[in-house]
């Protein structure tokens, strides 16, 4: 059977895919482990010997307002005076010039750097941690983006200070329950400019002048909002400037002597009023601080500095106020905020400048320590020399202050290059990658797309050729990986799995495409001209695609642009070969030019206009789902799809019937389309498992779905009666569909035959998945050549009419031939994958937002144009009976296939970003939250590769060796920026769960046909009885 | 072999370039403040209607349409009623695919439907000119073994030429490099035009290199 010759190949090109993905990811992900311990008073940090205890001291500043304005550049924040014409950015906030030039000792205006990149997430974690950010924090707290490292609030709130929000909510999601008070407003509308600040001024100065406060934060998000929208040279610009000029000067006049204010911006903009990036527009932004009563020495010194890091204000306002500098910090205090030694005598509290340096410099030493014992990446020579550093500065220090004289002079600036020093390793050990196991991943992969294409193009010749099977790659697989682990074991002493692995690999596909190109002459297919053909062009395409930053911002639109290329390829090419029209009779074929036509012209027209309808279909669908695309960060005019949203938000009921009417009723249009295809095809008369799931268990999970939508939009106090019912009805009814759901597939997998045996167990058995097409793959005689035999043919057409009248499927058997023929089999296989295919998809459809099921509904159709385009541009060109038992697929479907899966991420409302997975997915079902991680873990996985999964399993229903492998030619990239960094985990991630479920897809095919071919075996005994 | 009409094809091209090269230049003569990126419209209006006028004429001249049957008014009439009909109804099929493919459906639709008109000019109207308004003729062109002369030849390469360089002329679009020519539709107008030009260029070219292996069957 060839199936089973097919599923060792499939597995082995999988593997060779993951031990690709594997050694790429090694080198290039930068994993920086978050160190989950807190600083606290017992462990601080005392200059010196005596005891004095450290949090019980008065803290230079009893109480600090931080106003974060979003997007506040460096540049708005300078004042010109000589500058005549300012623009609308320009010159909008007087007041820190006026503040600096009147009180010098009082007031400073930095430039405040920021580590990109410089999303607002990102920056308020850098300013609260002092970390680095680095791609992934490995993090084990699930659903939520809650901070778990130690952070200024945490440490704020340990400390007994009241922390008071008001301002962006992103605050709130990131320290829940941390504030003493917390008035957020929804950050999320970017084109709305006046919520959040207005809302923040209605309580900002009732708040101030109260006296339940000691930490005042302000994120105010106008300013973001507006260069999103209209960018730095509009007059709204202007308005908001000048707004937040006057909230400056109101908050300095309520302030008291003992508050210092921060008024900081959290990143810069580009010329166009974007963020995201590492330009210096980017990441310099403002930071401005002040107070009622001098804290500088006095007017700024040369030797200050112009420009701050971010880490830098987290030890310093952790000093200023009297809490212990977070654990994970990296920061360097600054020392202009600090009285130098010789001053700091007198005032209890006040630090010196060497003693906050040298806080500073322990606790950094101690997280240096603690991380290194926790991870290996930091090099131990680079570690050694730090240490050796910290030793002698220690030496110094502490032996100055044991003796009483004063330190050494160049001592502070000594801390200070430690400081910096240490911040630099991090720095570059966290943004280190590994170009040798980059390069052979990258390698690996190479080969095994080449493999794959080889295979999707060439399989008639190997499946005839290659009857030794994979048992000789996979020796030279062993063989290989145990050489390279004894040449390791010899010349270093230890094993690295990786390289094995990848030896491994790279012998068993050199081996295979030898031989492949031994038995085909490779080199033919491998010129430069074929590499042209769209088939080919449009992966690679999609593959550069990837090295740019804006294509893949962009990404949904690309993919949707290259398949709706690829589509239009299909009959354009058919054309240019001449298959697309009946050929004009007579000069043609008596010149001989053509071979005789083996179709009809009435059927080539009717397989033209079949294939020209389904394309139409498809570019719809394509084009309607760019309808339901969220929006990424950095897409300044972008406006989510409405349709993203949960229905319980809404607020007008109105729209919420309407959402939900369309919602339900696309729904039931899905399930309709199923039942109306298993029907017209006959396979719903039987009486096995299958069926049975495919009668009852769709419906009844599509009722579940459909109820479940309606109790989870109720609105909350609309209903108080039923408050408790409706609670147990959200537990209730998503488990039960997650039962049925089991127990459908479950069945679909134990008896998925739908093949109905009447008594009579001849020819005219009912059903029509077994004679004709079973008739056709068993003997291998092409269709077209089947046509040709008149009395055969009529006969069919007879018994055909016959059997779909029986069948009540209506109709008619236009659509029932093309499909036959294109799969090559029975509908004995389509109708199980079909029923699995829609049962997964309406359990899927639970996990997402309810306006999802629009999306799903296109994407449903989009499969059923694509096949078919398939099937009718196979049958036009006449592939379609060459190859036995219809397993070769040409290249192309893979590619359009592979295409539509990432257009479907796309359209079902998924972004390849962090921020956009959809995190309700975990709650569906289990509204209280979960004990453990796997299960949400998992149900967020299947929500967020939906769109991969359904189109993996369906894949066998149009090919049955090639997978749409072009995935990891995706991965095929060495990325640098930040937002790529996402897109390959996302592939990657996208790539294991496709060819999980794509191993499922088969294995079940294999099943139905172990089943087949039983009952065949019952079947050929009764009929010759 | 095909010396004479190769000659006439290349005399012609040449003309046609010319014309798309008065066209841009002329304006910039009589209009202030013209250019190709700031005064989009008008320059694809200017190059669309200088090639329309041209390629008419010239195919006219060399009388290359195919003969026409009857000589009746009435029949040159309906001929031309529906040359421009069929002109029409492909600046609409241009501008279905074209937001099909993704151009915005409202906000920039002139913008979109003149980009039509001008991939229409550029290759509707020369399939109007040499095959005259019969769609499955033209569908038949556009098959392996279906030029049928080499003007046929020459048609199949510039209308290849004119689309892949439309299609290729979306691909800055998402750059965020923000020049002038990365609006809709500036870049795929143009990569439309270089696509043309270049076409004028290689069919020449190309059917005088293959002028031996080129065999048509008579008409």
């Amino acid at each position: 059977m060839t199936g089973l010759t097919v599923l060792p190949l499939l597995l082995w090109l999988c593997a060779a895919y993951f031990v690709g993905i594997y050694l790429f990811v090694g080198g290039f992900l930068l994993v920086r482990l978050e160190v989950n311990r807190t600083s606290g008073c017992a462990d601080v940090l005392q200059p010196g010997e005596e005891p004095l205890d450290f949090c019980q001291a008065r803290p230079r500043f009893r109480r600090t307002v931080v106003l974060i304005i979003d997007a506040l550049k460096i540049d708005f924040a300078r004042f010109d005076p000589t500058n005549a014409s300012p623009r609308p950015h320009e010159n909008k906030l007087p007041v820190l010039q006026e503040t600096l030039s009147a009180r010098p000792a009082h007031s400073r205006l930095y430039a405040f750097r920021a580590d990109p990149p410089t999303t607002t997430m990102q920056r308020i974690k850098g300013f609260t941690t002092g970390s680095l950010p680095t791609f992934v924090d490995v993090g084990n707290n699930f659903a939520s983006s809650a901070i778990l490292e130690d952070n200024l609030i945490h440490q704020l709130g340990r400390m007994g200070k009241r922390v008071v929000f008001m301002g962006d909510d992103t605050w709130e999601n990131l320290f829940p329950r941390k504030f003493h008070r917390s008035l957020p407003f929804p950050s999320f509308n970017v084109k709305d400019l006046h919520t959040v600040d207005n809302g923040i001024l209605q309580h900002l100065y009732t708040t101030m002048v109260g006296d339940d406060w000691d930490v005042l934060l302000a994120h105010f998000l106008g300013v973001d909002h507006c260069g999103h929208r209209f960018g730095p040279d509009h007059p709204a610009m202007a308005y908001k400037l000048t707004q937040m000029d006057g909230v400056i000067r109101s908050v300095m006049e309520r302030l008291q002597d003992d508050t210092l204010l921060v008024v900081m911006g959290d990143h810069g903009m580009t010329d166009t009023g974007d963020h995201g990036g590492e330009s210096q527009k980017e990441t310099d932004a403002a930071l401005f601080l002040y107070s009622p009563s001098p804290i500088f020495a006095g007017p700024p010194s040369q030797d200050e500095p112009d420009v701050v890091p971010q880490t830098d204000l987290v030890p310093t306002l952790a000093l200023l106020l009297g809490i212990p500098i977070p654990f994970s910090s990296v920061g360097q205090v600054l020392l202009p905020l600090f009285p130098p030694h010789q001053q700091a005598g007198g005032a209890a509290g006040r630090l010196s400048q060497l003693e906050a340096l040298w806080i500073n410099t322990k606790q950094v030493n101690r997280f240096l320590e603690t991380y290194s014992g926790l991870a290996r990446d930091i090099s131990p020579e680079r570690l050694a020399e730090l240490k050796a550093d910290f030793a002698r500065l220690a030496a110094s220090y502490l032996g100055s202050v044991g003796e009483g004289r004063p330190p050494p002079p160049q001592l502070a600036s000594s801390l200070q290059a430690y400081l910096t020093s240490v911040r630099d390793t991090c720095r570059a050990t966290w943004a280190r990658f590994n170009p040798l196991k980059m390069a052979g991943g990258l390698a690996v992969l190479a080969l095994a797309c080449l493999t794959c294409f080889v295979t999707s193009e060439l399989s008639v010749v190997l499946t005839q050729e290659k009857r030794a099977g994979l048992k000789a790659p996979a020796a030279v697989a062993l063989a290989a990986a145990a050489g390279v682990a004894a040449a390791q074991l010899l010349t270093r002493g230890y094993v690295e799995a990786a390289w094995c692995l990848a030896a491994g690999t790279v012998g068993s596909q050199l081996l295979f495409l030898w031989r492949a190109w031994r038995a085909s002459r490779l080199s033919r297919w491998l010129s430069p001209r074929r590499l042209l053909v769209p088939s080919v062009a449009v992966p690679l395409l999609r593959c550069a695609s990837l090295f740019s930053d804006s294509y893949v911002i962009y990404e949904g639109r690309v993919v949707t642009f290259l398949l709706l290329s690829l589509a239009l390829y299909v009959p354009v090419h058919l054309n240019w070969n001449g298959h697309l029209l009946p050929p004009t009779p007579d000069p043609l074929k008596s010149a001989g030019l053509l071979p005789s036509p083996a179709l009809s012209p009435a059927a080539v027209r009717k397989e033209s206009g079949t294939l020209c309808g389904c394309l139409g279909l498809l570019v719809v669908c394509a084009y309607l789902s760019l309808c339901f695309h969220g929006c990424r960060e950095e897409q300044g005019l972008c406006q989510p799809s409405p349709f993203l949203s949960p229905l319980s938000r809404l607020q007008d009921n109105q729209l919420k019937n309407l959402y939900y009417g369309v919602s339900v009723s696309s729904l039931a249009v899905c399930a309709y389309l199923l039942r109306l295809c298993l029907c017209h095809y006959g396979n719903l008369n039987a009486s096995g498992g299958a069926v049975f799931a495919a009668r009852w268990v769709l419906p009844l999970l599509c009722v579940c779905a459909g109820l479940h939508w309606a109790v989870s939009a109720a609105p909350e106090d609309g209903f108080r009666k039923l408050a408790e019912l409706i609670r147990v009805a959200q537990l209730a009814l998503p488990r039960a569909a997650f039962c049925l759901l089991g127990a459908g597939l479950s069945l679909v997998w134990a008896d998925p035959l739908t093949v109905f045996v009447k008594a009579r167990p001849a020819a005219s058995a009912r059903s029509s998945a077994l004679p004709p097409p079973r008739y056709r793959a068993s003997t291998g005689i092409s269709p077209q050549a089947e046509l040709h035999h008149l009395i055969p043919q009529i006969y069919q057409r007879m018994r055909r009419s016959l059997e779909d009248g029986e069948a009540g499927g209506g109709g008619g058997e236009e659509d029932h031939r093309p499909a036959v023929e294109a799969y090559g089999l029975g509908t004995v296989y389509s109708a199980p994958l079909l029923l699995f295919c829609g049962l997964l998809g309406v359990g899927l459809l639970l996990l997402h937002p309810e306006g999802m099921t629009l999306s799903f509904l296109l994407l449903l159709l989009e499969m059923v144009a694509l096949l078919h385009i398939h099937a009718s541009s196979a049958t036009l060109s006449g592939a379609a009976g060459s190859d036995p038992g219809g397993f070769s697929v040409p290249w192309t479907p893979v590619v359009a296939w592979a295409l539509a899966a990432t257009q479907f991420f796309h359209a079902t409302g998924h972004l390849p970003t962090f921020p956009s997975i959809q995190w309700g997915a975990a709650f569906v079902g289990f509204p209280d939250g979960h004990a453990g991680t796997i299960l949400p873990a998992s149900l967020v996985t299947l929500n967020t590769f939906a769109s991969h999964i359904l189109f993996a399993v369906c894949f066998r229903e149009q090919d049955n060796v090639r997978r749409p492998r072009d995935y990891s030619s995706r991965i095929l990239q060495k990325r640098t920026g930040k937002r790529t960094n996402t897109k390959l985990m996302f592939e990657a991630c996208g790539f294991l769960v496709s060819s999980v479920f794509l191993l499922v897809g088969v294995t079940l095919v294999l099943r139905v046909d172990v089943a087949v071919g039983r009952w065949f075996k019952t079947l050929v005994p009764d009929a010759s009885r | 072999m095909w010396d004479h009409e190769i000659r006439a094809m290349a005399s012609t091209h040449a003309i046609i370039a010319s014309s798309v090269f008065m066209a841009t230049v002329l304006p910039a003569v009589f209009v202030p403040g013209f250019s190709v990126y700031g005064t989009h419209l008008l320059w694809i209006y200017s190059v669309s209607v200088a090639v329309a006028a041209v390629s008419v004429s010239v195919f006219w001249l060399l009388g290359i349409s195919p003969p026409t049957k009857k000589h009746t008014l009435g029949y040159k009439m309906s001929r031309l009623f529906r040359s421009c009909l069929y002109f029409f109804l492909s600046c609409l099929f241009f501008h279905t695919v074209v937001v099909l493919y993704g151009a915005p459906l409202i906000e920039s639709a002139l913008e979109t439907f003149s980009l039509a008109v001008l991939l229409t000019s550029l290759t509707t109207l020369r399939c109007l000119c040499v095959l005259g308004p019969n769609v499955q003729a033209w569908i038949r062109v556009f098959s392996r073994h279906g030029a049928m002369s080499v003007w046929d030849t020459c048609l199949q390469i510039t209308v290849a030429c004119t689309l892949i360089g439309a299609w290729v002329g979306a691909f800055p679009i998402p750059l965020d490099w923000d020049r002038p020519w990365q609006v809709w539709p500036v870049s795929c107008s143009l990569g439309a035009m270089i696509g043309y030009l270049t076409g004028l260029v290689v069919a020449p070219a190309w059917i005088h290199y293959h002028r031996k292996q080129l065999t048509y069957k008579c008409k």
